[in-house]
């Protein structure tokens, strides 16, 4: 089986600091880890592979730096990975990105499955992968939380999907792409061997020309979506304690609230 | 001169903390109050690659080398002591031996079971009346034909109660000192070998520490670890990987007592400020992360000197007598800053406090490694090569 795993680099949500650019990921933002759901990108890929054999690629589109995502990727057992990667790329919206990964999947040829994360960690658009779905013209199962069978031999993959008070067990042709969510599976952590060979492995970096993507067709030109990040603003609060008995307190408090036009 | 970790060892260090974030932290609080063995850590160890880490690969290890080995037990220790002592007994006491000193024969037969931690592996030196004065050992093997029948006993036995393979030292002969001991590779199941458990340590609880007791084993010359009377030196090089582990898990240590420190000073606020603003508090930081820096400084140079092959006897033990010694104060410092707080099994430090007791009593006590560097330093010990040096790091060799 020909897999391909969708993986994003994304900032760590859980150490987020004030020097960091909302979500974006900036040059002297915060650490940089593989998007959370995309482990599950990769257990998925890998133990399809385990099970049935084949090749996973893992592929990512992002800054230079991402180039770290898909060493993880290796390090946990992928075969290949390849970076989309350009400075005029920057800051597509979903569907531009979703364009950019078509043109990567093409140029990597036969697939069989394509898997990807519900969501990332970052945009939360969850809206990437339906859209490489979408234009490669193939079947798309969402929120997969288990795969029933995957049958390379007559070309069928059955997946449960997570729905929000339901499970829903849908069978579709290969090749398909799907969107995993964590219950699918426990994300291995990447082994020492893997390591080993992660560190010494060079990644490709494809950009827009061995894309023969036009440069004015990517990046935020393109996006019809503009993003802004705005965090919550500080409000400056006040703490006034009230001495005196419970009337005595009762009674100012009320000239405080009319005072501030409260009540 | 580089201080850089390379790009396969931040990897090391990112998955190794990952592990003992994920899979230490969440069960060893309830293992360390009950005083149990986390057995089932020891198949994810495993799987992971790190029963033999640094061992080479033709011997089934993951052929990482010796900075490799200084993270995965600086990461453990970042959790807990009791996980680190693992490897600094499996791996540092028992496997990097065999493939320091064994034969040709002996590597390819022991090695891989331990590598892929099928067998776990203890080293038993101490004796109940023989601990830092080893030549007052009293364990003896009487040569019978190609078989020597060991008898006595080891105490506070790292492993003991669940190692499967024993490296142990008795005496082959009634010379004098250090000369007559020779070392050997015991089996559990054979006869005359039982192991137990020490109760009510003060700390390191999720680890097992116990006693080994021999009654006229029967151990083939095949289990004999290098020559006769080569016991003392096979011992003391032992103490070079494991020592240097322990040091590392010292940092591993003080890391998470800082982390936490720092955690706690931003949030607790006493006088109308959080106590990370009190200057005295923050002296207590300061102290911290000076010693981080330090042992991190001692550990990274020892790591460097066994990936050359370079001896480092002294730097080791330099670098364990610091850096354990920089963990108990750290450990203590933090219960300090978490106050009443850290005084109870609520919060990790008083079970870092705990745990970082031991270290500076095991390897080695503080008081042996200041004689040591004090002979080093009046020329009183000088380090003579051995028949068998651990060879320098070549990756060629490891991972092939
Ligand atoms: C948790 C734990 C795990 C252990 N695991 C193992 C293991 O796996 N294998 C193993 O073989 N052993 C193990 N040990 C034993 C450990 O190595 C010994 O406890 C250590 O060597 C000290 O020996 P001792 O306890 O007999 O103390 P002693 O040697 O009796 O020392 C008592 C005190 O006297 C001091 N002292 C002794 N001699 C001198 C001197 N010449 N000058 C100044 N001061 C001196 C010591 O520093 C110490 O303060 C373990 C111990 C512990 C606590």
């Amino acid at each position: 089986m020909n897999i391909i795993a969708l993986v994003k680099q994304t900032p760590d949500t859980a150490q987020l600091s004030a020097s960091m650019d909302g979500l974006r990921l900036s040059a002297e933002g915060g650490p940089r880890i593989v998007n959370p759901w995309d482990e599950y990108t990769l257990e998925t890929a890998i133990q399809a592979r385990e099970e049935h054999g084949g090749k996973v690629t893992a592929l990512c589109l992002g800054p230079p730096e991402a180039a770290d995502a898909l060493k993880t990727a290796l390090a946990m057992g992928v075969d290949e990975a390849i970076l989309v990667s350009d400075p005029a790329m920057a800051d597509s919206d979903s569907l531009t990105s979703a364009r950019i990964l078509v043109a990567a999947i093409r140029k990597i040829g036969r697939f069989d499955l394509i898997v990807g994360g519900r969501a990332a960690i970052d945009g939360n658009t969850a809206a990437t992968a339906v859209q490489v779905a979408a234009l490669l013209g193939v079947p798309l199962i969402s929120y997969v939380a288990d795969i029933g069978s995957l049958d390379p031999e007559h070309r069928t993959i059955s997946a449960v999907r997570l729905l929000e008070k339901a499970r829903e067990t849908v069978t579709s042709r290969l090749p398909a792409l799907i969107t995993v969510v964590k219950e699918i599976n426990e994300p291995r952590y990447p082994s020492l061997i893997g390591i080993r060979k992660a560190a010494r492995a060079s990644i490709p970096v494809w950009g827009c020309n061995d894309l023969e993507l036009d440069a004015s067709t990517v990046g935020a030109g393109a996006s019809g979506v503009d993003w802004k990040t705005e965090l919550p603003t500080t409000r400056e609060a006040n703490v006034e304690m009230i001495d005196g008995g419970p009337e005595d307190a009762a009674r100012t408090l009320v000239d405080r609230l009319m005072e501030e036009k409260v009540i | 001169m580089d201080f850089e970790l390379s790009e396969e060892h931040q990897m090391v260090e990112r998955m190794v903390y990952d592990f003992a974030r994920n899979e230490i932290l969440p069960s060893i609080r309830e293992h360390d109050r009950n005083g149990t063995f986390p057995h089932e850590l020891l198949p994810k160890m495993a799987a992971q690659g790190f029963m033999g880490i640094c061992l080479p690969a033709k011997y089934d290890g993951a052929g990482m080398d010796f900075i490799s080995l200084g993270l995965l037990s600086e990461g453990l220790e970042w959790a807990d002591s009791s996980v680190r002592e693992t490897i600094a007994v499996h791996l540092g006491l028992h496997a990097l031996p065999i493939f320091q000193w064994g034969t040709e024969e002996q590597k390819e037969r022991f090695l891989p079971p331990l590598a892929t931690g099928e067998n776990i592996a203890c080293f038993g030196l101490t004796e109940p009346g023989a601990g830092s004065d080893v030549a007052a050992m009293t364990s003896r093997a009487r040569k019978e034909g190609d078989t020597y029948v060991v008898s006595g006993e080891k105490m506070w036995i790292t492993l003991s109660d669940v190692a499967d393979r024993f490296l142990v030292f008795a005496k082959t002969s009634q010379e004098e000192g250090t000369r007559g001991i020779t070392a050997f590779l015991l089996e559990r199941g054979w006869e005359g070998l039982t192991t137990g458990t020490i109760k009510g340590k003060m700390g390191v609880r999720a680890s097992n520490t116990g006693w080994i007791n021999m009654d006229g084993v029967p151990v083939p010359e095949t289990h004999r670890l290098g020559e006769e009377g080569e016991g003392f030196k096979i011992a003391m090089s032992c103490l070079d990987n494991a020592r240097y582990t322990v040091a590392a898990g010292a940092v591993g240590l003080m890391k998470y007592c800082l982390e936490a420190s720092v955690s706690y000073a931003r949030q607790r606020r006493t006088f109308g400020q959080a106590i990370g603003d009190h200057q005295l508090v923050k002296q207590l930081i300061a102290q911290m992360k000076q010693r981080v820096d330090l042992g991190e400084l001692a550990v990274r140079k020892v790591g460097w000197l066994k990936n050359q092959g370079r001896r480092n006897t002294r730097e080791t033990s330099m670098a364990k007598w610091y850096c354990t010694e920089s963990a108990f104060a750290t450990a203590s410092d933090a219960v300090q800053v978490h106050g009443a707080y850290g005084y109870s099994d609520e919060y990790d430090v008083e079970r870092h406090l705990r745990n970082s007791k031991s270290a500076v009593i095991y390897e080695g006590t503080s008081q042996i490694h200041q004689l040591m560097q004090a002979d080093y330093v009046f020329g009183n010990r000088v380090d003579r090569p051995l028949r068998c040096e651990m060879p320098a790091y070549d990756p060629d060799y490891w991972q092939n």
